[in-house]
Formats: C-alpha cells, sequence, structure tokens
C-alpha cells in the first residue's frame, strides 16, 4: 500500500507527501503517536495529496508517516444495524469508551460473536447477481436479507448454501461459482463506499403511490410520494426539527434512518431516550425497533458531518435491496453544505455563491437523485424516500442550499416564521409549499382510487378558500372591521376553519400528532361542507364568536379517538351549531 | 511566562501580517503554543518547514529578529479547587494579584462528549424572573444567549440570574467587557458574599481583541473539569459572544481567508457550536449550563452572528424596553426556551403550560388591539380589557425586576386573568378553572 508523509497542516486540511498511487477519495490513516487520525483524499496535486482529517490535527507534525487504504471510505453492511447509534462514520458510539469521543477511536459497527438465526432462501443451482438474496435473518421482527454482495458483477452460481441455524456474520453460509467457475464463500457483511450509489436494482419508476405520514397538511394538501423527495427549509425555531421528528415516529415505512447532521447533541439525546419507550402504532413494538440514527451532532468532527449523510443514505440503500420501504431524513443539509464550504475555502478553490463551492448544486441533486422507488431484479420493491431540512442563512430562501435544493427535490415545504411567531404548528406555509408529485396522473390515479373519486377536486378546493381567505384579510385589515361587507369574515372565518382544523396539528398530542387518511378524508369533507353552507350573521361580530366555536369544537374531535363517543358527542355539538346558523 | 532552559530559541522571523509571524522551524506540532518576545502565540498553520504563528496580543512592534520559543503543548489550564473565587485573563494567569494556581493541566479546547453519554436535561432552574421562568424555564444543560441591543441591562439580568440559580460553580467568560462592567460583576458577587464559588475569565476592552478567542475555552475546560470530574451543577456566563465572532473575523480576514456573510469566517456556525455543545447534562448529576450574550446591532437577527447563534443555541431570550410602563422586559412573542418543555407543569405546578399560554395568547391580542388603536379603528369592549391586562401582565410578570417563586407567578397570572377577563375567554382546561379561578369576594 502506498504510505505517506505529512508535509503541511491547515486546520484539517493536511498535505501529504505520498510514495505511490493514490485514489480521490481514498482513506488513509494519519500516524499521530499511536492515534491514527482518519482523513480523506478531497485533491491530488502531483505528489502531493490533500486529505481531509475526520478528527482534530492538533499536534501533528510534519514528517508524520500516513498509511494508505486502497480504499474509498466504506461501510459495513450486514445484520445489526437496525437500532443502533453510529456516528457519521459508522462507528458504534455505544461502544465507545468514556464521556468523550476521544480521537483515533473506532469501533465495529457490528457484533462480529453475535448469533443470527439465518434461513436460506436461494438453493443450490440458483444463479443470482448483485444484491440476490441467498437467505434471511431476523434482525428485531424485520427479515433482513443476505445478499450477493454488492460490488460483485455478473452471473453467480449458488454452489452450496448452509443450512437454517444459528450463524455469526463471520461465518461462511453460502459459496457461489462466478462466471469464470471460481468459488467465493460468502458471509452475512459486504461492505459499500458511501459516495457510490448502489445501482443493484432492475428499475426505478416514477413514484405512484402516497407515503403516507399522518401529518395533515403533508398528506392532504402536499404529499409527498413513496421513494418521493422532499425539503423542508425554514428559519430557526419554526419546527424543522419537531416535524422532522413527528415524521420518524409516524410515518408509514418500514425503517426510519435519521441523520443527526450538524445540529444539536439534546435534539438526539431526545431520540435515544424516547424512541425506546414509544409505541409504534402499527406494529406495537417501540419505536426504536425499526429506528438507526446515524448522529454526527454539530460538535463533532465537520468533515464527518459531509460522511455523515452519505453513510445513513447507504444504509438506506442497503435495505432497499431487502425490498424494504425506508424513510430516509437528513436534518440539516444545510451543514453539510457548510462542511463542503469551509474545506473548499481552505483548499482556497474559487468560491461561487456566499463562498460555497461552486459544484454545489450538482452535490445536492446527486444525492437526492439516490432516494427512489425501485423494482429490485427479482420483481420486489423496495424504496428511499427521502426528506431533508434546510437553515437558510438569515432565513432567506434565496440563498445558495436552498435554491440548489428547490432544483433536486420534488415536494418544498417552507416553514413560515409568521405562521411559528404566531404557534400556528407545523408551520408549513400552505400556499408557498408545493407538492410536485400531486400533479402526476400517477398519483392522481392512486387517490381517486384510494381516497376518494373527487380527491384532487377537493384539495384544490381547500387551497382556493386558503388564498381567497387570505385576500379578504387584507382587505379587512386596510379598511377595518366594518368597513367590509359581512361575507369577507365569513369568508375569511372560513379559510380559518381550514387553518386551524386540517393544517394545524399539535405534535406533542398523542392522538392529533397522527391522522390517518379515512380520517383526514372525514375531517376534510367536514370542513368542505362548513364552507358550502350558507349562513346568516347580523353584525361582523358574529361571524368570528360563531367560527371560533365552531373552530373550537372541532379542534375537541381532532384531539378525541376517531369516531370514539367524545368525538361523535363533538360532531354532534358541531352539527347543532351550523343547523342554528344556517340560512334557512 | 514559562520558559525552560533547554528549548531552542529561533530568532529569524520571515514574514509579518497584522495578525501573525512565520518562521522557518521543525518538528513543531499543530496548535502548539509559543512565544515571540513574551508575546503568546500559536501555531495555525505549518506548510513544510514554514510555521505560521497567530500571535493573540497583535504583531505591532514584533521585529524580525525577536525571540521565538515553542512550547511544545497547546494552550492549557491547571484545574483544581483552587480556581474558586479567583480571576484570571484571557491565557489563564491570575489578575487578582492571587498566587498561581497549582492543578493538573489540561488543554482547552477538548474533545466533545459522546451524544450516548449524555442524559436529557429535565432540572428546572428557577430564576425569580417571571418573564423567564413563567415563559422561558430554563433547564440545567441548557445553551441560552440574551439577544439584546447593546444599551439594555443584559450584565444585570445575567448577574441576577446566575446568584439565583442554584449552582455549584458560576464560571464568567468576560469577553470585551468594558472595565465598569468587569468591576460591576465582581462587586455583584463580591456583595452576594458569593466569590469563593465564581471562576472569572476576563479579557477587557483595554486587551487586545484577539486574545478573547481563548477565553470560552478557558471557561468551559474549568467548566469541564467541575461538571465531569468534581459531578457539580456548573453555570457558564458567557458575555459578549458578538464581541468573540468579531475577533474570529479579524482573525480570519487578516489571514486573508474567504469571508462569508457578513465578513464572518465560513467556519462561524461550527466555531460557535463547539461552544455551546459544551452545554450538557451528565446521568451522574453533573452539568454545564451556558447562559451568554450576543448583542444585536439595530436589533437585526438575521445577522450572521445571531442567525448562526440561534440555529445552535436552546431558544434565545430577547430583552426590550416596554415604553408603557417604563420598564425592561422580557420579550415573550421573541422569546423562546425550546427545552422549557421538559420541566413545566413537571417541575413545576400542572396549570404553568395552561396559564403560560393564555397569558401570551390574551397579550396578543391586545398587541393586536394596539395596533387598530393606532390605525384609528374603534376598539371593542375585549379589546380595552385586554390593553389593560397587558399593561399588568408586563409591569408584574414581564419586567426584569420581578423576583418570585413560581406557584407566586402562576397566582398572579389567574388574579390578572380574573381580573379582566370571564374563563371563556381564557380558554384554559375547565379543571384548572375550577381549582385556580379567583373567588368573587
Ligand atoms: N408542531 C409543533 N407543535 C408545537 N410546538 C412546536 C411545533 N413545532 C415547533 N414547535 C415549537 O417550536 C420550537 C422550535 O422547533 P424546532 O423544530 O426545534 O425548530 P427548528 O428545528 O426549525 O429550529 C419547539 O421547541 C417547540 O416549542
Ligand atoms: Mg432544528
Amino acid at each position: 500500500m502506498t504510505k505517506g508523509k505529512v508535509a503541511g497542516i491547515i486546520a484539517n486540511l493536511v498535505f501529504v507527501e505520498v510514495d505511490g498511487p493514490v485514489q480521490q477519495n481514498e482513506i488513509c490513516y494519519i500516524n499521530l503517536g499511536d492515534t491514527k487520525l482518519m482523513a480523506e483524499v478531497i485533491k491530488v496535486m502531483g505528489t502531493q495529496a490533500y486529505v481531509q482529517v475526520f478528527e482534530s490535527t492538533r499536534g501533528l507534525k510534519v514528517n508524520d508517516t500516513v498509511d494508505f487504504t486502497g480504499h474509498m471510505l466504506e461501510v459495513s453492511l450486514g445484520p445489526g444495524i437496525l437500532s443502533k447509534n453510529f456516528d457519521g462514520l459508522q462507528n458504534d458510539l455505544d461502544k465507545m469508551h468514556g464521556v468523550f469521543l476521544q480521537r483515533g477511536e473506532h469501533t465495529n459497527p457490528l457484533e462480529d460473536d453475535k448469533k443470527w438465526e439465518f434461513k436460506p432462501i436461494a438453493k443450490p443451482g440458483d444463479v443470482l447477481e448483485a444484491a440476490g438474496w441467498l437467505g434471511e435473518v431476523k434482525e428485531n421482527w424485520m427479515p433482513h436479507k443476505i445478499m450477493i454482495p454488492f460490488k460483485f458483477k455478473g452471473k453467480y452460481t449458488v454452489k452450496s448454501i448452509v443450512e437454517a441455524g444459528e450463524y455469526t456474520i463471520k461465518d461462511t453460509i453460502a459459496v457461489v461459482t462466478d462466471e469464470d467457475g471460481k468459488d467465493i464463500d460468502l458471509t452475512m457483511v459486504q461492505k459499500w463506499p458511501v459516495k457510490v450509489a448502489i445501482k443493484a436494482y432492475k428499475e426505478k419508476p416514477r413514484p405512484f403511490k402516497l407515503l403516507e405520514t399522518g401529518v395533515r397538511v403533508i398528506d392532504t394538501l402536499n404529499p409527498i410520494a413513496e421513494g418521493g423527495t422532499g425539503f423542508i427549509p425554514g428559519p430557526f425555531g419554526t419546527g424543522k426539527t419537531v416535524l422532522q421528528h413527528a415524521l420518524s415516529k409516524q410515518a408509514e415505512a418500514d425503517m426510519i434512518i435519521v441523520a443527526a447532521c450538524g445540529e444539536r447533541a439534546n435534539e438526539v439525546v431526545e431520540i435515544f431516550t424516547e424512541f425506546p419507550e414509544l409505541d409504534d402504532p402499527r406494529t406495537g413494538r417501540k419505536l426504536m425497533e425499526r429506528t438507526t440514527i446515524i448522529a454526527n451532532t454539530s460538535n463533532m468532527p465537520v468533515a464527518a458531518r459531509e460522511a455523515s449523510v452519505y453513510t445513513a443514505m447507504t444504509l438506506a440503500e442497503y435495505y432497499r435491496a431487502m425490498g424494504l420501504k425506508i424513510l430516509l431524513l437528513a436534518d440539516s443539509t444545510s451543514r453539510w453544505a457548510q462542511a463542503l464550504r469551509e474545506m473548499s475555502n481552505r483548499m482556497e478553490e474559487l468560491p461561487g455563491q456566499d463562498a460555497f463551492p461552486m459544484d454545489l448544486p450538482a452535490i445536492i441533486s446527486n444525492f437526492y437523485s439516490r432516494a427512489g422507488f425501485t423494482y429490485l431484479n427479482n420483481d420486489a420493491t423496495g424504496s428511499i424516500t427521502f426528506i431533508g431540512t434546510v437553515s437558510p442563512a438569515g432565513g432567506n430562501l434565496k440563498e445558495p442550499v436552498t435554491e440548489s435544493t428547490k432544483k433536486a427535490a420534488r415536494c418544498f415545504y417552507a416553514l413560515s416564521q409568521q405562521r411559528a411567531d404566531s404557534k400556528r404548528y407545523p408551520a408549513i406555509d400552505p400556499l408557498e409549499s408545493y407538492s410536485k408529485y400531486a400533479e402526476y396522473p400517477e398519483l392522481e390515479k392512486y387517490f381517486r382510487e384510494n381516497i376518494d373519486a373527487e380527491w384532487p377536486e377537493k384539495i384544490a378546493l381547500a387551497r382556493d378558500i386558503l388564498i381567497r381567505s387570505r385576500e379578504v384579510d387584507e382587505q379587512i385589515n386596510i379598511l377595518g372591521d366594518d368597513g367590509v361587507p359581512i361575507e369577507y369574515h365569513d369568508r375569511f372565518w372560513k379559510g380559518e376553519v381550514v387553518d386551524f382544523i386540517i393544517l394545524q396539528q399539535d405534535a406533542f398530542d398523542n392522538i392529533d400528532n397522527s391522522t390517518p387518511l379515512d380520517r383526514q378524508k372525514y375531517m376534510l369533507d367536514k370542513v368542505l361542507d362548513i364552507y358550502h353552507t350558507d349562513f346568516t350573521f347580523e353584525s361582523f361580530e358574529d361571524v368570528g364568536a360563531f367560527f371560533k366555536k365552531v373552530i373550537n369544537v372541532m379542534k375537541q374531535m381532532n384531539y378525541s379517538e376517531f369516531q370514539s363517543d367524545k368525538f361523535k358527542e363533538n360532531e354532534k355539538e358541531l352539527n347543532t351549531l351550523i343547523e342554528e346558523r344556517k340560512t334557512a | 511566562m514559562e520558559t525552560q532552559a533547554f528549548q531552542k530559541i529561533y530568532t529569524k522571523i520571515t514574514q509579518i501580517t497584522k495578525a501573525t509571524c512565520s518562521l522557518k522551524a521543525t518538528g513543531i506540532g499543530y496548535e502548539e503554543m509559543a512565544i515571540v518576545n513574551g508575546r503568546l502565540a500559536q501555531v495555525v498553520k505549518i506548510i513544510g518547514d514554514e510555521v505560521t504563528l497567530q500571535i493573540f496580543s497583535g504583531t505591532e512592534g514584533v521585529p524580525t529578529n525577536a525571540e521565538v520559543i515553542f512550547l511544545g503543548r497547546p494552550p492549557v489550564l491547571k484545574v483544581g479547587e483552587e480556581l474558586s473565587g479567583r480571576f484570571f485573563n484571557a491565557y489563564g494567569d491570575p489578575i487578582d494579584g492571587g498566587p498561581a494556581v497549582e492543578g493538573e493541566e489540561r488543554q482547552i479546547g477538548g474533545p466533545s462528549v459522546n451524544p450516548v453519554r449524555r442524559k436529557q436535561p429535565s432540572e428546572f432552574i428557577p430564576t425569580g424572573i417571571a418573564g423567564i421562568d413563567l415563559n422561558n424555564a430554563l433547564v440545567t444543560g441548557q445553551k441560552i444567549p440574551f439577544f439584546a441591543d447593546p444599551d439594555q441591562p443584559f450584565n444585570q439580568v445575567m448577574a441576577n440570574v446566575a446568584l439565583r440559580a442554584d449552582a455549584d460553580k458560576i464560571i464568567l467568560g468576560g469577553m470585551g467587557l468594558t472595565n465598569d462592567d468587569y468591576l460591576y460583576y465582581k462587586n455583584v458577587f463580591d456583595n452576594a458574599g458569593a466569590l469563593d464559588r465564581i471562576i472569572s475569565f476576563v479579557n477587557t476592552t483595554e486587551n487586545p481583541p484577539v486574545e478573547r478567542i481563548l477565553v470560552p475555552d478557558m471557561a468551559l475546560t474549568a467548566a469541564e473539569y467541575f461538571a465531569v470530574d468534581k459531578h457539580q451543577k456548573v453555570l457558564v456566563l458567557l458575555t459578549d459572544m458578538t464581541l468573540y465572532a468579531d475577533a474570529l473575523s479579524i482573525v480570519s480576514n487578516r489571514m486573508d481567508q474567504i469571508p462569508s456573510k457578513d465578513s464572518m469566517p465560513g467556519s462561524l456556525y461550527s466555531d460557535l457550536a463547539k461552544i455551546y455543545e459544551k452545554a450538557v447534562q451528565f446521568p451522574d448529576g453533573g452539568s454545564i449550563t451556558i447562559i451568554a450574550v450576543t448583542t444585536l446591532s439595530g436589533g437585526d437577527i438575521t445577522h450572521a452572528i445571531p442567525d448562526n447563534t440561534g440555529y445552535i443555541t436552546e431558544g434565545q431570550l430577547f430583552l426590550r424596553k416596554d415604553t408603557d410602563i417604563g420598564k425592561v422586559i422580557v420579550d415573550p412573542f421573541r422569546s423562546l426556551s425550546r427545552l422549557k418543555q421538559l420541566v413545566i407543569g413537571k417541575k413545576t405546578r400542572a396549570d404553568h403550560p395552561q396559564v403560560m399560554n393564555a397569558a401570551i395568547r390574551l397579550y396578543a391580542d391586545a398587541a393586536n388591539a394596539k395596533t387598530k388603536q393606532e390605525n384609528g379603528f374603534d376598539l371593542t369592549d375585549y379589546d380595552e380589557r385586554a390593553l389593560n391586562f397587558a399593561k399588568d401582565y408586563s409591569e408584574k410578570l414581564l419586567a426584569i425586576d420581578v423576583n418570585v417563586e413560581v406557584d407566586q407567578m402562576l397566582d398572579t397570572g389567574w388574579n390578572l386573568f380574573g381580573e379582566y377577563f370571564k374563563p371563556a375567554e381564557v380558554g384554559i382546561k375547565q379543571e384548572f378553572v375550577d381549582q385556580y379561578w379567583p373567588k368573587e369576594d
């Protein structure tokens, strides 16, 4: 392997004089005494490799030795990933010693001696390609497929496979023969470089199914498709993290991967603390059983922050190849972009807008393109739905990360400062935000067949009500409450009903936090009924007073178990209220 | 300052800029400390045998034949119980006339706590200030700044909070503190008889600005000693973080780095996060809580310093002058404690969240009424009552001179509701109304 010597140091950028070939993105270890600092090649000039070090370079000296590994940053793929807390480089955080993260400490992401209950799927004579399923083990409750390694090219004939039984990830579970007749022993683990997309699938069609999130303003008004992409930009404090946590708790996915990328450690601690206790409503198991966390918080090394999103995506691709439905969340992708900026500035590259690297848009769109719905080679399906947050500097959506992401992601969930200030949570601006999937004929068909034959029209109407409510609100503010006709107040308040009952949702209430689709449809129908009803009012004060009561009763409905006695009682009260005011 | 006989002395500086000097030297470690003609400096760049040093007090008057001695170690602080009650400069040298501290040498700016070794914060910090305790309760292990214009009394509020918080140690990191403010802190702590549990690292306006860069790391290294080794509850006060960030930008601009927004270094977010994320709750009871000050210019929170801070800290406290009552209040709309839900109604009375929300909602109604009034529209009876409520609420609860227990804040809240509103207008859960609504007399 190539060796090198440190020739220069600027923060975590180190220049290494090398004695042989190196590859772009190759991993090397710098020897600082007995401590091995992990680093990645990011540029090569003649015999000098520029490496970004994933740990602090304090105390490093010129002429310290460097060992190259011949491979890029890789993750280990095998049973044992689920429910783990990893750092951005897939070190198992729970295995690390001491209170503080010691540099140079690298821990095994998997357990070499743990026994897994293996069941063969393939039989001798079967011909498989990369990602072909050999067998499966139960990881928590999940059928974890053991596959032909993704790196394998061509066809492989299964020569032998072990019987059902207990095996460790290091045991040989199958022998396959390649096209040249060479036998290869396979275990339950394989490695894959994180910056390369895993493409061992047959086809990636346009997404055509809804991914239920339980969040009304998303599912009803701006739906995300299974295998789709979306992003959540918003100034600090507008609810990005609360929304992502809500999605991670409720979304209808087999597995959730949360990449805490350059944000607060206490927010990750919240997941560590709560998820092992919280139930997954769909399986009755604990949420942590379907969750894996990649924690590279803001105080952890910056270069590893960039790696963390790739690590998370690669784990998602691995599980997708097992035919699972993955939801990948990253909070916040801006921190990853900032990590790129810090390095690009240190290398004195020509800066783009706001000193971000010129190729930022390409990097972002390349990353988002790794999500998607796939047909696997065996015709099973698997998907990665990806939703990232963006933290725009100064809350200005015209900054490079937001703009680049807007080009890459198909759903845009803009959090509005104004809505957050008035505690209208989730603060997703219903009119600024959009879902491109809502316009896909595939999805439209899906809605008409699975929710309501008139669904797209109803959604369009709900949007319309909101727009018109906003317009008259402006008029009322200019002309005064009694300077406008009473109908204006009626129109304004009908929009408020949509806002309070459909858009607003209490993420901290055990019932309101998650609304299944049938219930979303039920409530939307109710709200639209009210819209279609004509009411008679004496004065503008009556309008507000009436609709406040309507909103209050409907909120109680949102807080009650669907179709429970309490729900029905409130519904009756609502009907009475409406009857009283209805124009004869 | 330390020098040792066997150390090699370099006397040939090859380059001098406003903040740095370079020389040829070998065997030097990155971030190693050095002394250049008696001034402390740190290695910021090594290319081959050329070493660049950042001189904290500036390069004015540094000659090309200055004596350069490398200390063979990064910046350190000697830690021990003896730190208590002492005042130090940015380098950790005593400025109170007392002896040097004997103790274990610790590198400053050390590694981060493994997130799985943290505990979720859950201990309420009462301060007596209702604008904080009632609406923005603080929790041990939290990090939160005051966002304030330079003319607001944030140092006074912070000193009060520090003294009332039940902390084992209070560590003051002063950056660009005026001498008057420095003496103010010293006096307040002295008068409160609290000096023995206070440790200060101070860079005043009389000291070179770049020295400030060391202050937070010094303060937090001391904090980690008490929180980790001694399992104590430590409160760290950092004022003014805007001046700290300004010092960072001075350095990066002088080193010709490409500035990003507002001429701040592109690494500002990471630099600030490294400091604030030292706030932590440990399972064994030790904790570090950070309360900071970020001064704003013209109230602009979109400037890179408050903006990056807001993305890092767990909320922010806004001070504002309420002209109606002529007092400074904690603004209930723009202030936020992100950790408050971990304690309110759990460590405090069960009606706390509802009283808090109801009062703020009514205060917002008053703000709307005020806008209506200013635009010349008629006020309804409700509007009038809301306006009167707001004035009382501001005076009796939001003003920073309030100093009462949380239960009393809640009782005051109920009394104000009873005085100006009907239960239906307040919209609090019936069980609490039954229990706390003031009885007619
Ligand atoms: N859906 C919600 N329901 C209630 N409160 C919310 C909601 N979303 C956000 N909040 C409030 O806003 C605060 C900040 O939210 P957070 O998600 O941390 O913001 P961001 O990640 O955008 O900075 C939370 O601590 C909480 O008090
Ligand atoms: Mg957040």
